[in-house]
């Protein structure tokens, strides 16, 4: 590898990460504004035009909050909670293909920091990982209200990490790559893999809003029962790493959710479009195209959070492991007749 | 058992059907509902920009009159001050001095006047008991403030300005 290649490398890293906390900051905005207008309201309007500087005093405000760190907490591992979970919430943008390769020159730039063949596997692992942040941090707090919320996130985490893994069994049979560069390729045009897999997808996606803890399964940090649930005792920018893991978390699933079956940077006419501008543009537009999808995956997100209410706790259970679970194996024995009959 | 005001109705709980199982469509539902009100306008009225419209009788901050030739109504007689029942009215009396006369409309006037916003329950009852019609709550709200002391309006914030201004 050239020096110039781990410079492209080193420079797109840096781009991916700013882009997705900017991203998540403006996630926080756009939560409290969709869900003023959801609910016939304004929305912040006081920081800057139409209140677009709301983030950036939110964040000001978080870092001048005093620190607080309970007398009967665990001090290391306290820290460690917070730390664990954005980390765990970035890493995972590193095998998403943000688009196809450019042209300069001579010179191909591939717009993915890195396409290792297991590319699933690892948002997998990086996924559950996550919950570790949350249970140390709940853990860590000696409140029987963390502890509590940091239980209920770890066992919602692993009940739909299962279904999770059998929808995506299920593409693994269509696309036969694990690889995510790959899976994206393969959905050239309108060939989306949500058409060959709609009940996958729709399991993948309720999947993703448990793994996230957003509505309609926010149970870890439930208000109403838990005080605040695993973050309760945090405070300051501790308290905010946590709340930006979430949103961080949100712009992740959203774009694996449009990488895996809604084609990712692929959009129909793709080629035409990409005859007409060149070599440069065209996977630009292409990378435009798949951020769209991602907004529009936050949007939903936001939609579901202002329309549905949370799940009771055997509620949850009970969807998780008698309904996701069998609809999708039952999907992954459906796709493979399709596979075998049909192919 | 037997109702005896043949007003019970016996509710009959069906068992719900398979699409109402699923909650899928019942969430595609509740989603297309709140999709509406998305477009919606809002109903927020942004306040210190944009203000409701105050009714007709509505009672805001009070103002001491002036006359047709711009003279100060109040004789400071409290009766105001008696009729509040919250108490919020105190005033000191004073006689009018030669040279005065264009400025106090009776041999005697308040030299000072102060009501007590926090303590007003702006029921009206000054300007009914005023002889004079020299109270009015025909004033916006009060706007907030950060001190207690602040909210003790004198005669500078609460007597109308002049005529030739």
């Amino acid at each position: 590898m050239e020096l110039a290649d781990i410079a492209i490398k080193f420079g797109l890293i840096i781009v991916i990460f700013a882009i997705s906390l900017v991203v998540a900051m403006y996630s926080t905005y756009a939560e409290r504004k969709i869900a003023a207008f959801f609910q016939d309201r304004v929305g912040p309007n006081r920081a800057g035009p139409f209140g677009i500087l709301q983030p950036l005093a939110d964040g000001a405000k978080m870092f001048m909050k005093e620190e607080i760190i309970p007398t009967n907490a665990t001090g290391f591992l306290f820290i460690v909670g917070p730390s664990l979970a954005i980390l765990t919430a970035c890493i995972g943008s590193a095998v998403i293909p943000w688009g196809q390769n450019l042209v300069i020159g001579d010179r191909t730039i591939p717009l993915q920091v890195t396409d290792i063949n297991v590319g699933i596997l690892y948002i997998f692992g990086v996924v559950s990982l996550g919950v570790y942040g949350v249970m140390i941090g709940g853990w860590a707090s000696n409140n029987k209200y963390s502890l509590l919320g940091a239980i209920r996130a770890a066992s919602q985490n692993i009940s739909y990490e299962i279904s999770m893994g059998l929808s995506i069994i299920a593409l693994l049979m269509v696309t036969g790559t694990l690889s995510l560069g790959e899976i994206a390729a393969q959905q050239h045009g309108w060939h989306w893999n949500v058409i060959y897999q709609p009940l996958g997808f729709l399991i993948f996606m309720i999947c993703a809003f448990a793994e996230t803890n957003r509505t309609p399964f926010d149970l870890p940090e439930c208000e109403t029962e838990l005080v605040g649930g695993y973050h309760t005792e945090y405070s300051s920018m501790k308290l905010g790493f946590y709340l930006f893991a979430e949103y961080i978390n949100m712009f992740i699933s959203s774009a694996v959710m449009a990488t895996l079956y809604w084609g990712g940077y692929n959009y129909p006419g793709m080629d035409w479009v990409a005859a007409h501008v060149g070599p440069v543009i065209g996977p630009l537009i292409g990378t435009i195209v798949l951020f769209g999808k991602i907004f529009m995956f936050i949007f939903f997100f936001m939609w579901v959070r202002w329309t549905i209410p949370r799940f009771r706790y055997d509620q949850l259970m009970d969807l998780g492991w008698k309904t996701l679970i069998p609809l999708a194996i039952a999907n992954i024995v459906l796709t493979g007749i399709f596979i075998t009959f049909f192919n | 058992m037997e109702s005896l005001s043949n007003k019970k109705k016996q509710l009959e709980i069906k068992p719900l059907n398979f699409w109402e199982r699923a909650y899928l469509p019942a969430i595609v539902k509740g989603l297309s509902i709140t999709l509406k009100h998305f477009f919606k306008k809002p109903v927020t009225i942004k306040y210190p920009e944009e203000k409701r419209e105050f009714s007709e009788n509505y009672r805001g901050m009070h103002s001491l009159k002036r006359d047709e030739q711009g003279r100060e109504r109040c004789t400071a007689c409290g009766l105001c001050a008696l009729s509040c029942p919250a108490e919020a009215i105190t005033m000191t009396a004073a006689e009018r001095q030669k040279g005065e006369e264009h400025l106090y409309r009776e041999e005697k006037y308040a030299a000072v006047y102060e009501i007590n916003m926090l303590r007003c329950i702006f029921c009206g009852l000054c300007e009914e008991a005023c002889p004079k019609e020299a109270i009015y709550l025909d004033g916006d709200i009060i706007p907030s403030d950060y001190l207690r002391k602040d909210f003790i309006y004198g005669k500078d914030k609460l007597v109308e300005s002049p005529l030739n201004q």
